[in-house]
């Protein structure tokens, strides 16, 4: 009995997060977008500057039409947006937010694989909204995500393997036990090539194509109205929790921090990943998109090669001290 | 020197970054009245209490927008067995600002100083038709009329100033010879008082 009520605490707690730090990631992005254009954003939504706007949006979300196309697949167009953002909350329950057994939804033993096996699966919505619309632009659409996801799985596997090669283990708590400092600048190259793949798999700008309004619309998503379209556009946002607090906890060394007691690691965790949320929204602010043909030349030409670089260094650094 | 690879990416993190700490340029409009420029052109005002009903501003419009209605009245002879005089009474002044295109046209051709440019400019309506507003919301109007601003440093004296300071001057001179010749005559009879 006290089992059950102990998975279905941590299930609850994991879901709740999972509900409220996409909208914390959103409303932010709203401010902190608007600031840096000069402009205020929301002001009005809930009272105190407009704090309730993405609750606000939600409802009107809620309030209208569920369309599917006449000539669309119906069932897998009801079903993608649920392919696109479940994996995510998947995600969540593996990342741990603090030392123990009591700060992670569940503790996976392979837990590099399932995480970014499953972060994968994640891209596969937009691939099924893209086919099952039966409109051209979402197809063009689910075609560049497809591409997308290939160029940038390979860095981003690579640099996570960097990791593990270093820890050892493939644990994510595993890793973090094993983190020392000075692993900060060892893996540096590695997490600049993590984040950034891990930003164009989420077709976050500057690398969102697959999206790109002014050439095909909204991309998969066209044919999207009412929640459906708003279950899209929360696993963007739960997208970048889950990339920022994978980030931290595999290269920026999760709850460990320069100073602080025991039992405060989660607040490190949690702050470093509202850091990287933050950078996540300062690039989208501050970039241009990139063009087809330079998303794919980035990931082939740069981050491979950089990925495979570290793998060596990795390589070598840990020879050298065992 | 070439410049280092990844600058211009810098510089455009940077160029956000300074964007967001500085003060937005939002104005929140329905909360936070604007501050409006002097000499602002929001709607035009009717002082009719200065109105002759010359009709220039109605023949200037380049809209015809301008409806004025008025009749004449005879005032009895100021002093008897003078002439009777007739005057314009005005009975209707309404402007259509669904066709005004704010020209400023009939303010500046009002040669009594009857119409100006105020800056109130929160009169939209739901029916077009409403837009023609009468005298009376003219003459509303005319209290948000700022005063006109300050002359230059050594700036001209203003016309209107001149005449009135000169004819002052004029009566105050003239006073004072009145005082001094009433002097005289008394001081000519005191002297005549004495020879006696």
């Amino acid at each position: 009995m006290n089992d059950v009520l102990d998975v279905a605490l941590r299930l609850v707690i994991v879901f709740a997060v999972f509900m409220v730090l996409p909208l914390v990631v959103g409303q932010t992005e709203h401010k902190v977008m608007a600031h840096m254009q000069g402009r205020l954003g929301p002001m009005y939504a809930g009272g105190f500057h407009g704090w309730a706007q993405l609750v606000a949006d939600g409802v009107k979300f809620a309030q209208k039409e569920d369309i599917v196309p006449a000539g669309a697949d119906r069932r897998i167009f009801q079903l993608a947006p649920a392919v696109a953002l479940l994996p995510y909350l998947l995600v969540l329950v593996a990342i741990p937010i603090g030392p123990g057994e009591g700060a992670v939804g569940q503790v996976v033993d392979a837990g590099i694989f399932f995480v970014l096996a499953v972060m994968g699966v994640g891209v596969l919505g937009s691939l099924m909204a893209g086919w099952a619309s039966a409109n051209k632009f979402s197809l063009l659409g689910g075609l560049r995500t497809a591409a997308q996801l290939l160029a940038y799985e390979l860095p981003m596997l690579l640099a996570a393997a960097s990791v593990a090669m270093a820890a050892g283990t493939v644990s994510l708590p595993g890793i973090l036990d094993a983190f020392e400092w000075w692993w900060l600048p060892w893996q540096i190259v590695g997490a600049l090539v993590f984040f950034v793949a891990g930003l164009a798999e989420l077709q976050r700008p500057p690398f969102d194509m697959p999206v790109a309004d002014s050439e095909i619309i909204f991309g998969a998503y066209t044919e999207y109205t009412g929640l459906r379209f708003a279950l899209f556009l929360l696993a963007e946002y739960a997208g970048i929790v889950v990339l920022c607090g994978l980030t931290t906890v595999l290269f920026l060394g999760g709850w460990h921090g320069p100073f602080g007691a025991d039992g405060l690691g989660w607040v490190w965790t949690l702050l470093k990943t509202a850091v990287l949320a933050f950078v996540v929204i300062w690039l989208r602010v501050s970039y241009p998109r990139l063009r087809e043909d330079q998303l794919q030349k980035l990931a082939w030409t740069t981050l491979i090669p950089l990925a495979l670089a570290q793998i060596a260094l990795t390589g070598i650094v840990k020879v050298a001290i065992s | 020197m070439p410049p280092i690879p990844g600058s211009g990416l810098a510089k455009g993190l940077a160029v956000t970054l300074r964007t967001m700490t500085r003060k937005t340029v939002t104005a929140q409009y329905p909360d936070v009245q604007p501050e409006l420029p002097p000499r602002s052109r929001g709607v035009i005002a009717l002082f009719e209490e200065n109105c002759t009903v010359c009709m220039l501003c109605a023949r200037e419009c380049p809209d015809w927008c301008i409806y004025i209605d008025s009749h004449k009245e005879t005032v009895p002879a100021a002093i008897p067995g003078g002439r009777e005089r007739s005057r314009n009474v005005l009975d209707r002044f309404a402007i259509d600002f669904s066709l005004c295109m704010y020209c400023g046209i009939c303010i500046e051709v009002c040669p009594f100083d009857a119409l100006f440019w105020s800056p109130e400019f929160e009169y939209a309506e739901t029916d077009i038709l409403e837009l023609t507003h009468e005298r009376d919301k003219l003459r509303e109007w005319m209290w948000t009329v700022p005063e006109p601003p300050a002359l230059d440093p050594g700036a001209e004296e203003p016309k209107e100033i001149a005449a009135a300071r000169k004819t002052a001057e004029k009566l105050e001179a003239q006073r004072a010879q009145e005082a001094q010749q009433a002097q005289q005559a008394q001081q000519n009879q005191r002297e005549a008082e004495g020879e006696e």
